[in-house]
């Protein structure tokens, strides 16, 4: 039994709107509603967006602990305004058992912030060889339905068409990792003019797109669902452009760092910025904005990768990859593709919420505001500009890009099934009152 | 000067002021006595990553004839094969009290993270990093370029007019980056000459041709030619199909080197390959600066570690004693 809350003033598809949540539900939405007995929050001004899901999530454990933990994490998500995060793989051991993502799930439920929904390994390991028990996975109290050795490219072409097939059977999407390895060995940032002058190993554009592109017509071959992680190039959001004219049955997501920063950065050797797939050229950022825009981007998704601090510390060469996400997401997507005019709030909702809701398959998450939907939702101020601050970051590691740039926008509330998990703007010490 | 970490970014200004100060060191070098006193009391570490016997010796003699002391850091054997940080062995140097780190090390942009880390307070010499650059090896070939064109009209003088061709691999060469940037800056007209396999991606940004036939580039009579040391287990990772096809295509063989004009000049940052990227005639002909390219290279690292230690403080009297 949660508690009945009150929210005035929130700002609904652009009209200000009363909610009143009452057992995790959406009870009421209008105007000059009034409860007796309610928590008052005062939303005036704030917008009231569907609780973000984020479909491209590294949360570390079982393994990785000192990075990451499953409830660091959803404290994290949840100061990003997120109530369902889908949980990456690769960690140790492998989620390529129904035992590890069992373990996830009730882990992600002992720490209440958000739903954790996990993602199973495609191959035993994420070694590419042998299909991992991805039925057993589907079938388990998890109900995976998102397949991924994220981190590493599917890259064998019949073990990619045998997973792409077998998924449907339980309704599941293949989510590519799109990295041709032999192409990209030792690489270590873009390839191309800022490559080298830098002599760093060059990471180059065809090695993602030529896997997408053979990613598609595997696809369309066998009739599946196929869905492509953080796409970076302009040739992908030309790929998936053509394909989705062809009918092939595929989904895109770009992070919030490829809509925003490029190559440049690296020129600092500052490992903050280094990232795979690797921060690209300007004209990518346009074009990936742009498929954002037209629909041929279907979601945003964090890839939130947090690192200790001794593994970006370091030369660039030896660094990791990665960077986390969580918290900034949805201020750094109102100044790629909001502020910009390319989106819209009904937009962002759907790219950061409904969609990736629906790539997933998950039922009660992503769903619009409406009386009866499940009260997950986040209040949203998008008028301050502010540096973000370490103080900003609620996981265990702080690689982030984004510390001391200007950002706009604040979370000021989050909801999850009638629960505030952050209250004025505070991740909640606990999730559950 | 704070730190000397690239050529990229160094002005006209400040490569010149390093050449000019080289000469001076250069002059000081023919005395009997070639020892000076100006830096006394200043510690210097070279903070070798990788082996390179030629650089770090030269780093030394440049250092010990400035009198200051030398501490010779070679990671391996050291802490840093038992897996010590970068960031761990930069801040022991510190606390051990260096004033300046000469380093060398297989990534790219190692010393720039040392010099930006916070990690240490003294000033950092690139001696090469990954495939990136070698600040001081670009130094000292234009110091030669320039030695052997003006001769004792150096002082002050740029490179304007000067055709250099660097030969070979380019895609991994810190040596012909830093030359690219500094000899342009210099005002020199840069050719490369590689297999197609062996040029960065998008080289469009740089000031210089690309070429891929060395016969080509040598008919276009260039002043300097400067061949780059090939590593042979680029072979095997499909670059080049054989020693053979590349010595034959890239290599400076004897008719190569007769048809460049008289006072064309041949240089190699060393060590040689020989009968791969050079033949024994080129490396041994009249027109090799080889050796010339060594001993220069001492003035150069002198210049450099002067004007990071020294600095601007003091510069009259400390250019007053190097003269």
């Amino acid at each position: 039994m949660t508690e009945t809350i009150l929210i005035r003033g929130a700002r609904i598809d652009g009209a200000a709107s009363d909610l009143v949540i009452a057992d995790g539900r959406i009870d009421e939405i209008g105007t000059g509603l009034s409860r007796a007995g309610a928590r008052v929050v005062d939303a005036d001004g704030f917008l009231a967006l569907p609780g973000l899901v984020d479909l491209h999530t590294h949360l570390r454990e079982p393994g990785y602990e000192a990075s990451e933990t499953i409830l660091s994490g959803s404290r994290a998500a949840a100061a990003g305004g997120y109530t369902t995060v889908f949980a990456m793989p690769n960690t140790s051991p492998v989620a390529d058992t129904a035992g590890v993502v069992e373990q996830e799930l009730a882990l992600g439920e002992a720490a209440g912030y958000v739903h954790v929904q996990p993602i199973g390994a495609v191959t035993v390991g994420q070694k590419g060889e042998r299909l991992a028990e991805l039925g057993a996975m589907a079938s388990s109290r998890a109900r995976v339905r998102v397949f991924s050795d994220d981190g590493f490219c599917v890259f064998d072409p019949l073990i990619m068409r045998r997973a792409l097939e077998y998924v449907k059977a339980f309704d599941g999407v293949v989510a590519q990792h799109a990295q041709d390895p032999r192409l990209t060995e030792g690489a270590q940032m873009n390839e191309g003019t800022v490559s080298a002058e830098l002599g760093l190993a060059g990471w180059p554009a065809v090695a993602e797109e030529s896997i997408i592109a053979r990613d598609v017509l595997l696809a369309e071959h066998v009739g599946s669902r196929l869905h492509v992680c953080h796409l970076s190039t302009a040739g992908s959001v030309d790929i998936i452009r053509w394909a989705k004219k062809r009918g092939v049955n595929v989904t895109a997501e770009v992070t919030p760092h490829h809509l925003l920063l490029t190559e440049d950065l690296v020129r600092g050797y500052d490992a903050r910025f280094k990232v795979n797939p690797p921060l690209r050229r300007d004209e990518d950022v346009q074009a990936v904005r742009e498929g954002l825009a037209d629909g041929t981007i279907d979601i945003v998704a964090t890839d939130h990768a947090p690192h200790p601090a001794e593994a970006k510390s370091c030369e660039w060469q030896a660094a990791a990859n990665g960077m986390v996400g969580l918290e900034s997401a949805l201020r750094v997507v109102q100044q790629a593709v909001v502020d910009t005019g390319l989106l819209d709030w009904s937009d962002v909702a759907r790219v950061m919420s409904a969609a990736p809701a629906r790539i997933g398959r998950l039922d009660g998450a992503g769903t619009p505001l409406v009386a009866g939907a499940p009260a997950s939702l986040t209040l949203y101020d998008p008028t301050p500009v502010r540096a973000f601050t370490r103080e900003d970051l609620h996981g265990r590691s702080t690689n982030s890009p984004y510390v001391g740039r200007d950002l706009p926008g604040q979370v000021l509330w989050t909801f999850f099934r009638g629960t505030p998990t952050v209250e004025r703007g505070i991740v909640r010490e606990e999730a559950r009152a | 000067m704070r730190h000397l970490l690239d050529t990229k970014t160094l002005s006209r200004h400040d490569a010149l002021r390093i050449l000019d100060v080289a000469e001076d060191m250069r002059d000081t070098q023919t005395r009997e006595i070639k020892k000076l006193p100006t830096l006394r009391g200043k510690t210097v570490v070279n903070l070798f990553f990788e082996d390179s016997t030629r650089t770090r010796i030269s780093f030394e003699a440049a250092a010990k004839r400035l009198s200051a002391d030398v501490i010779n850091f070679s990671a391996k054997g050291s802490s840093v094969s038992k897996g010590e940080s970068l960031q761990d062995t930069a801040q022991t140097l510190q606390a051990m009290g260096a004033d300046a780190v000469v380093i060398r090390h297989g990534a790219s942009g190692a010393p720039q993270t040392l010099a930006t880390s916070g990690w240490i307070s003294a000033g950092v010499v690139n001696a090469g990093d990954g495939t990136h650059e070698h600040p001081t090896q670009a130094l000292l070939d234009a110091f030669t370029i320039r030695k052997r064109r003006l001769g004792a009209d150096s002082r002050g003088r740029d490179l304007t007019g000067v055709a250099v061709t660097i030969v070979g691999d380019i895609l991994h060469s810190r040596v012909a980056r830093s030359n690219v940037w500094l000899l342009s800056t210099l005002g020199a007209d840069v050719t490369l000459v590689a297999p197609p396999t062996l040029v960065p991606q998008d080289v469009s940004a740089w000031p210089a041709r690309i070429r891929y036939d060395l016969d080509d580039a040598l008919a276009a009579g260039p002043d300097a030619v400067m061949m780059l040391r090939i590593q042979l287990e680029r072979m095997n990772a499909a670059y080049f199909p054989t020693e053979r096809e590349y010595s034959r295509r890239w290599g400076l063989d004897a008719r190569r080197v007769a048809s460049l004009p008289a006072d064309s000049i041949v240089m190699h940052p060393g060590p040689m390959n020989r009968g791969l990227e050079i033949s024994a005639d080129a490396a041994d002909s009249p027109r090799s600066t080889v050796l010339e390219q060594v001993a220069n290279g001492v003035s150069v690292r002198m210049a450099a570690l002067y004007l990071l230690l020294a600095g601007e403080r003091d510069t009259t009297n400390a250019e007053e004693a190097a003269r």
